[in-house]
């Protein structure tokens, strides 16, 4: 029997980035917020602290951080006619469990999307035409965000100063500036810190990429380049390029993050009430299944309780906001047969790969000198950037240097040919470790209707309840797209002055063994007709008004690039609503 | 790839005790490797296979010690015998039903029950002639065998097997010192990996420098530094209201 707790203003399912953030808006607003966090409460000191945090063991291979397959897993099949089985272990994609969820060890590669990407359909079909569309696949169903980049400006800058985001503008008001990425949308001043130093990995792809013509620049990141004062008063370090980040905690608050950059100033807002290791398991409607009344969650020893609010905000990782939506029978669940139905619709990924470059071996590359988000890129592949009407499909990669630091289970190349173990294999590890360049391709994914979430008729989690089931495997679109940019990639390797150049791009079928991106994005996606989307442009569900669902499910199709700073800016623009429309008149924001 | 590179032999050169010391203690590596220990999953029996198998995987030469001298055996033992031999993060509920590559793993075993069976059933296929004293050249042929069948191990198909012994041993190899494994931190300093040292900021741009500090484990961390920085409030104890 759950015990029914005292009412309060507003909830939030998952204290991540957009649990956190959205709470402090709220707070501050004088409204009562309760944040509930399936995992254990974390802080800088002393959780995040060495030695034991730079353990590639404990936290790289082990996944140290992230959420528990014992209790929670995904089932997953690359085809709707296949069983799903659960993904036993975590290793395509890594969600983060714990207070900060997966913002304590993300890489802090900070980029926004550019215009087209919002209006992505309009796009498209203004620039090539519904022929060319139905060329590149039947089957794609992409949509406009019903957002606009113009609209999304201001709180992309205002997110970016929030992390203290390094790097240096390609367009200021439609200004190129030199030095930048001339591609990237118009911003309205500079980011917030300078880029960090440049690594040789980045200075030798740099050479390279622009000895072909195109355009450099260093990667926007939020490890800072400096010490830096965010606007809440709070301070983050220099980040010294430990090489322990990615699947880490950063113990020099260097690296931006709940914990750094936010948190600090909720938990001490009287209005705000953290609750950790509390698993929530549904929210709760009432009989006109219209309205939420709050949300029933069990703590970690067991008890049940019920949490009443008024307003209830969905803030878990991407997969699991779809999932909590689909447990709580808020919204119509896709039918891939029909096409009818929203909850899980849309669902896409990432499409990643690239080439390793094996070099010269008195190149010292020092990999392991490096930060989560270093090196240098080039957007000339990216999006729309290029000219796809002979090309057969959309969409583009982002093409850079980014190494994270090569610690060395999981880091040790060895050039073709080389056996996999033995003699051979060990010589040939001693020589290229130091003397090899990764170049990451990192692109769109394109909705597909044959890609979705729904909950798996079979396994179940700790707690009983279903396991969301995830069907995909890429469109021939994106494999399209992965193998063009995969021809450019090794011509970029060569000039760089690879002796061997091995080529990336994605294949098919998707495969959760190997580590591809933990950017899972759609399944509850945003939009301005309700038979095609779960929630209105500000995040709000049709269905349920009282609840806003925020994060990357709602993301209509992926972009190019790393996802975290869009979801930033994107729950800023719907807690602006939520503030000076929402709670003042409760009620739909947009009429269906 | 078999040409040995100038880097290995200066390295060789100057550490090059590593592979005649072998287990012995090192006062660097912070743990007593030379202490005698018995294994704590493994019997006799399966701990001499694994000994002469990870010595094949990643072989001792001229340069640099192998698995074995790196103390993978003693890394395995212990990994099977602790949380992770029991499933630790693995989802383990069925039905358990055979998928495709995309799905990965789908046994019910758990690392040590795996390892169990599949050393049971290959202890029992070599009687005759026991693993470990095969020549080399039958040792590599078996372990090749192992690794591109399927052949059942008591359930165990032997490119599973084949597969979670090879992880171990890479994991053995490079992981810290700390778990039993890379003693000496020889994998580390084979490849020029500087462990947990982990602060590059006044090297990052000194393009290509030669880095040859002595790598660190996490047990000598020599700095033991907290940050308390009095203006970053970001240690806060959860509210209690």
């Amino acid at each position: 029997m759950a015990t029914r707790l005292k009412p309060v203003d507003a909830v939030t399912i998952g204290v991540g980035l957009t649990g956190s953030l959205a709470a402090l808006e709220i707070a501050q607003a004088g409204l009562t917020v309760v944040g509930l966090e399936r995992g254990a409460a974390r802080y800088t000191v002393p959780d995040f602290q060495s030695p034991p945090i730079h353990d590639e063991l404990r936290f790289a291979v082990r996944k140290g951080l992230m959420q528990d397959n014992v209790k929670e897993a995904v089932t997953f099949r690359n085809y709707s006619d296949q069983t799903a089985l659960p993904i036993r272990r975590w290793a395509s994609f890594l969600p983060g469990t714990g207070l900060g969820g997966s913002f304590v060890h993300w890489n802090g590669q900070s980029f926004r999307f550019q215009e087209a990407d919002f209006g992505y359909r309009s796009h498209i079909l203004q620039r090539y035409g519904q022929k060319f569309l139905d060329a590149c696949g039947p089957e794609l169903t992409i949509q406009d965000w019903g957002v606009t980049y113009a609209e999304l400006e201001p709180h992309y800058d205002r997110f970016e100063y929030l992390l203290g985001v390094c790097g240096t503008a390609g367009n200021i008001q439609g200004k190129i500036q030199p030095g930048g990425n001339p591609f990237e949308a118009p911003r309205a001043r500079e980011y917030p810190n300078p880029p960090m130093k440049e690594t040789y990995f980045g200075a030798i792809f740099r050479k390279g990429a622009g000895s072909l013509g195109y355009h450099p620049y260093p990667q926007p990141s939020s490890n800072l380049s400096r010490p830096y004062t965010n606007p809440l008063g709070l301070k983050l370090q220099q980040c010294v390029f430990c090489g322990f980040c990615e699947r880490f905690a950063c113990e020099h608050f260097a690296k931006a993050s709940p914990q750094t950059t936010i948190l600090p100033v909720l938990l001490k807002n009287p209005n705000y009430e953290l609750r950790t290791n509390c698993q929530v398991l549904r929210i709760n409607l009432d009989s006109t299944r219209k309205k939420a009344t709050g949300v029933t969650y069990v703590d970690d020893a067991g008890r049940e309780f019920e949490q009443p609010a008024e307003l209830v905000l969905v803030t878990a990782f991407p997969l699991n906001n779809v999932r909590m939506l689909l447990l709580s029978g808020i919204g119509k669940p896709y039918d891939p047969r029909t096409g009818e139905g929203v909850v899980g619709r849309n669902y896409c990924y990432q499409t990643t790969g690239g080439a390793t470059v094996f070099m010269d071996e008195n190149i010292n590359i020092n990999p392991f000198m490096s930060s989560g988000a270093p090196g240098t890129m080039i957007d000339d592949f990216s999006g729309d950037n290029f000219d796809h009407s002979k090309l057969g499909f959309i969409g583009g990669q982002y093409v850079g240097s980014i190494m994270t630091g090569a610690r060395p289970i999981e880091f040790h190349p060895t050039p073709p040919g080389t056996p996999a173990w033995g003699q051979e294999w060990k010589r040939a590890v001693a020589r290229h470790y130091n003397h090899t360049i990764l170049i990451q391709q990192h692109g769109t994914s394109t909705a597909s209707r044959l890609n979705y979430l729904d909950l798996d008729p079979t396994y179940k989690d700790a707690w009983g309840q279903p396991l969301l089931r995830m069907t995909f495997d890429f469109p021939e679109n994106d494999i399209r797209m992965s193998q063009h940019v995969a021809d450019k990639v090794v011509d970029i390797g060569r000039a760089m002055g690879g002796k061997i150049v091995v080529r990336g791009g994605t294949k098919r079928p998707y495969n959760t063994t190997i580590y591809q991106s933990t950017h899972n994005a759609g399944g509850a996606i945003m939009g301005s007709n309700p038979r095609t989307s779960v929630v209105n442009r500000y995040l709000q569900c049709w269905d349920v008004p009282n609840v806003f669902s925020l994060g990357a499910s709602a993301f209509p199709q992926n972009a190019t690039y790393n996802y975290t700073v869009t979801i930033g800016a994107l729950t800023y623009w719907a807690l602006e609503a939520i503030k000076n429309r929402y709670l003042k008149a409760p009620g739909p924001l947009v009429q269906a | 790839m078999s040409e040995i590179s100038r880097r290995s032999i200066l390295k060789a050169g100057a550490l090059g005790a590593v592979t005649i010391l072998g287990g012995a203690a090192s006062s660097r590596a912070g743990a007593p490797a030379s202490t005698p220990r018995a294994p704590l999953f493994f019997t006799a029996e399966e701990a001499a296979f694994i000994d002469a198998a990870v010595a094949r995987l990643i072989p001792a030469d001229e340069q640099w010690g192998g698995a074995r001298e790196a103390g993978v055996a003693n890394y395995v033992d212990l990994q099977l015998a602790g949380a992770w031999g029991a499933g630790e993060r693995l989802y383990r509920s069925g039905p358990w039903v055979p998928g495709t590559a995309s799905q990965g793993y789908q046994l019910p075993f758990t690392p040590a029950e795996l390892f169990r069976k599949a050393l049971g059933a290959i202890n029992k296929e070599l009687a005759a002639t026991p693993f470990a004293k095969m020549s080399a050249a039958k040792q590599d042929a078996y372990l090749r065998h192992l690794e591109t069948s399927s052949t059942d191990l008591g359930g165990v198909p032997s490119d599973v097997f084949f597969m979670h012994l090879w992880e171990l041993t890479v994991e053995g190899f490079f992981s810290d010192p700390v778990y039993g494994g890379n003693r000496d931190m020889l994998g580390w300093r084979m490849v020029g990996f500087p462990g947990a040292y982990a602060s590059y900021y006044e090297l990052v741009d000194q393009h290509g420098v030669k880095f040859d500090r002595p790598p660190m484990s996490l047990a000598e961390d020599a700095n033991r530094h907290v940050h308390m920085d009095p203006n970053i409030p970001a240690y806060l104890l959860t509210p209690s209201k």
